[in-house]
């Protein structure tokens, strides 16, 4: 919105009354569109959260519970360990798509024969839908008879019981989501590799820099303002990471699987306590948000200085 | 410091050869320029030299070691490059110290070369900057403080001064010049301004499509060009090569109604010379004249102008257009209707081969 208001200024400055009207001709349809399916529900869902209201039961009003909602939430040890098992998956998800994907991506930067084909192919895993990623691994990782376990006998180790036991399920879901979205970083990382010039390698070597001084020194910093924005996204959307638990585990064993969108989810949707599964969507906008706004102002101050 | 050598140096691109069996040797502590239109293979020289590019055949020798298998890195180079190859993300004073820090130097000993090259360079005021807020002269100058600040063997200049604005070019050309025998250090540097190359260096290597066509101190490539293209490349405005037909007595010049005789100081061999030959003259040979002053040619002057205290002036000879220059005090009176040419410029070239013709060969 901010945006667009800057953008249109100095056309409103030339013939103010006329333009102005115009302008905002061709703007309302869509802003008729973005109140309507992003600011009424945003509204809605903060009214919500201040009522103890259940939409199963509309007939039965709602009944004003100020900060209840919220106080009820984060007083939950339940949902407090749910936080824990979130941010315990996205820094192990989101780290290991970084390794893997830089270093697939620096190996991706050398022209060979069949690169091209090999990118797509890499590609490939991200285009598909998550809920199918996560059926698809669930066979995999079948305790019985899946090819996981197949390759871990072949190797000569027990099987493991992967989604019967906390941990072995969280492995498997990072292993998944790690199959699905390392691809992602790849992408961006090749593009901002490639986006360094070749130059500045070459003054690299004269300069007398080792390929680790020069990855450390050069590729990575050149590179940051990029894999920051690829950060903030994977941050953002492991966080939310809902499908890959929900087709793998299913939350279990127990609920020790579950996400805080899982929790989310079933607070809504299972046991539809509508208000509080508003205020608990309210506190989740506000950490995503916080997250971007660090991330942003970063990154603004990288891109400041060339 | 090191003596370069290239021995039988080529460089093939697929089927393109850049550089054609190039073969020389620059001594210790000398600034040799290679000079040489686009595409003529001195920048591939100078990256194989430097270790960026890979010879397919030939040797490189560093003070008698063949390099041509060690990386740019082992080969204690620094390198300018023509277009601004600083770290955007480093301020000017990482910049400069980066070579140190890739090879693990000292703190103390690298504050005081740091000391060192921004008295050298009077760069004091922008360590703190980051290069995209530098004017690219600038620019230049910390690239260059990179490149000397640990004393490399060789020093690797490729079109410093290009992407420099006119006026600034001249100072850096000249700090250039200074910096380099202040530190002695063996200079290769590539340009394709003649001015460059005459003002810089102790010797020019004059390059065409891969291959050295005259390697001579910058008078003697002024003096004493070997063929058609050097003496066209050098010198501003260019030489003037007029076609020359042997008559009775004297050279016919383009066909035209002129006949130079020995009286204009032909020499006797050109005239008896069976070759077909083109005379090649300085415009500074050429001097204005009157139509019937002694040694004067009647050529109409066909535009004449001043620049400075000199006189430019143009004639045509059978279709081509030919230039002088006179100092200005020295045009006569009046309207000039004539040239007169001064014998101590004429150089003689195989019209065929366009190599030059001196008179032991003549015959």
């Amino acid at each position: 919105m901010a945006a667009i208001s800057t953008s249109t200024a100095p056309a409103a400055r030339r013939k103010p009354a006329t333009n102005r009207l115009l302008i905002f001709g061709f703007l309302s349809p869509t802003l008729a569109l973005l109140l309507f399916m992003v600011a009424f529900p945003i509204f809605s869902l903060i009214n919500y959260s201040f009522y103890n209201f259940s939409v199963l039961r509309a007939a039965s009003g709602r009944k004003w519970a100020g900060f209840g909602n919220y106080e009820y939430l984060l007083t939950d040890i339940d949902l407090w360990n749910r936080f824990v098992f979130t941010g315990k998956f996205v820094l192990i998800t989101v780290a290991l798509q970084f390794l893997v994907g830089i270093f697939v991506a620096l190996r991706l930067e050398k022209n060979f024969r069949g690169r091209d084909v090999l990118f797509t192919l890499l590609m490939m895993p991200m285009m598909l839908s998550p809920i199918v990623v996560g059926f698809l691994w669930r066979y995999m990782f079948n305790s019985e008879w899946g090819v996981v376990n197949y390759l871990v006998s072949v190797a000569g180790f027990d099987k493991l019981d992967w989604l019967g036991q906390t941990n072995n399920a969280l492995a498997a879901v990072v292993i998944a989501d790690t199959w699905m979205w390392t691809p992602f970083i790849i992408l961006l990382a090749t593009a901002a590799f490639r986006g360094i010039p070749r130059t500045i390698y070459e003054a690299a070597e004269v300069d007398g820099a080792g390929a680790a001084f020069r990855f450390f020194r050069l590729t990575l910093p050149l590179a940051a303002p990029v894999l920051f924005i690829a950060l903030l996204l994977r941050l953002i959307d492991s966080f939310k990471q809902y499908d890959l638990f929900f087709a793998l585990t299913g939350g279990g064993p127990g609920s020790s699987t579950e996400t805080v969108s899982f929790a989310l989810a079933k607070t809504a949707f299972s046991y539809f306590y509508t208000g509080e599964a508003s205020a608990l969507a309210v506190v989740l906008l506000l950490i995503i948000t916080g997250l971007s706004l660090i991330l942003v102002r970063h990154l603004t101050r990288l891109s400041a200085r060339y | 410091m090191a003596e370069i050598a290239l021995r039988n140096l080529s460089v093939e691109f697929g089927a393109f050869r850049a550089v054609d069996d190039v073969d020389l040797t620059v001594a210790d502590g000398e600034f040799v320029v290679y000079l040489g239109p686009s595409g003529c293979g001195k920048t591939t020289t100078l990256r194989c030299i430097a270790g960026l590019e890979h010879a397919t055949g030939g040797d490189i020798l560093f003070d008698g070691r063949r390099v041509n298998g060690l990386s740019a890195s082992e080969r204690n180079i620094a390198m300018v490059f023509q277009f601004v190859s600083l770290y955007p993300h480093l301020t000017v004073k990482n910049n400069i110290l980066f070579p140190l820090q890739a090879r693990g130097v000292a703190r103390a000993e690298m504050a005081r070369k740091l000391d060192w090259v921004v008295g050298v360079f009077g760069i004091g005021d922008i360590l703190g900057r980051y290069p995209a807020s530098l004017p690219p002269g600038a620019r230049q100058k910390v690239a260059l403080a990179r490149a000397v600040i640990r004393d490399p063997a060789v020093l690797l200049l490729d079109e410093p001064l290009s992407a420099i604005d006119e006026q600034f070019r001249e100072e850096m050309r000249w700090e250039l010049g200074h910096l380099q025998r202040e530190l002695g250090v063996t200079t290769i540097y590539v340009t394709h301004d003649q001015r460059e190359a005459m003002s810089l260096a102790d010797r020019i290597v004059l390059m065409r499509d891969g291959r050295i066509v005259q390697v001579a101190d910058p008078d003697g490539l002024f003096i004493d060009p070997v063929d058609v293209f050097a003496g066209h490349f050098i010198g501003s405005p260019s030489m003037n090569f007029i076609e020359l037909a042997p008559v009775a007595g004297g050279l016919r010049l383009a066909d035209g109604p002129v006949v130079l005789t020995p009286a204009d100081g032909v020499p006797a061999w050109a005239i008896e010379s069976r070759r077909p030959l083109k005379l090649g003259i300085r415009p500074s040979f050429v001097h204005l004249a009157e139509a019937d002053g002694p040694g004067a040619h009647a050529i109409p002057i066909e535009d004449l102008f001043a620049v400075g205290r000199e006189r430019f002036f143009t004639f045509r000879l059978g279709g081509a257009i030919h230039q002088g220059v006179e100092a200005i005090g020295r045009a006569p009176a009046g309207a000039a209707r004539g040239v007169r040419f001064d014998p101590k410029g004429f150089l003689f070239f195989d019209a065929e081969s366009g190599r030059r013709v001196k008179p032991e060969a003549a015959a």
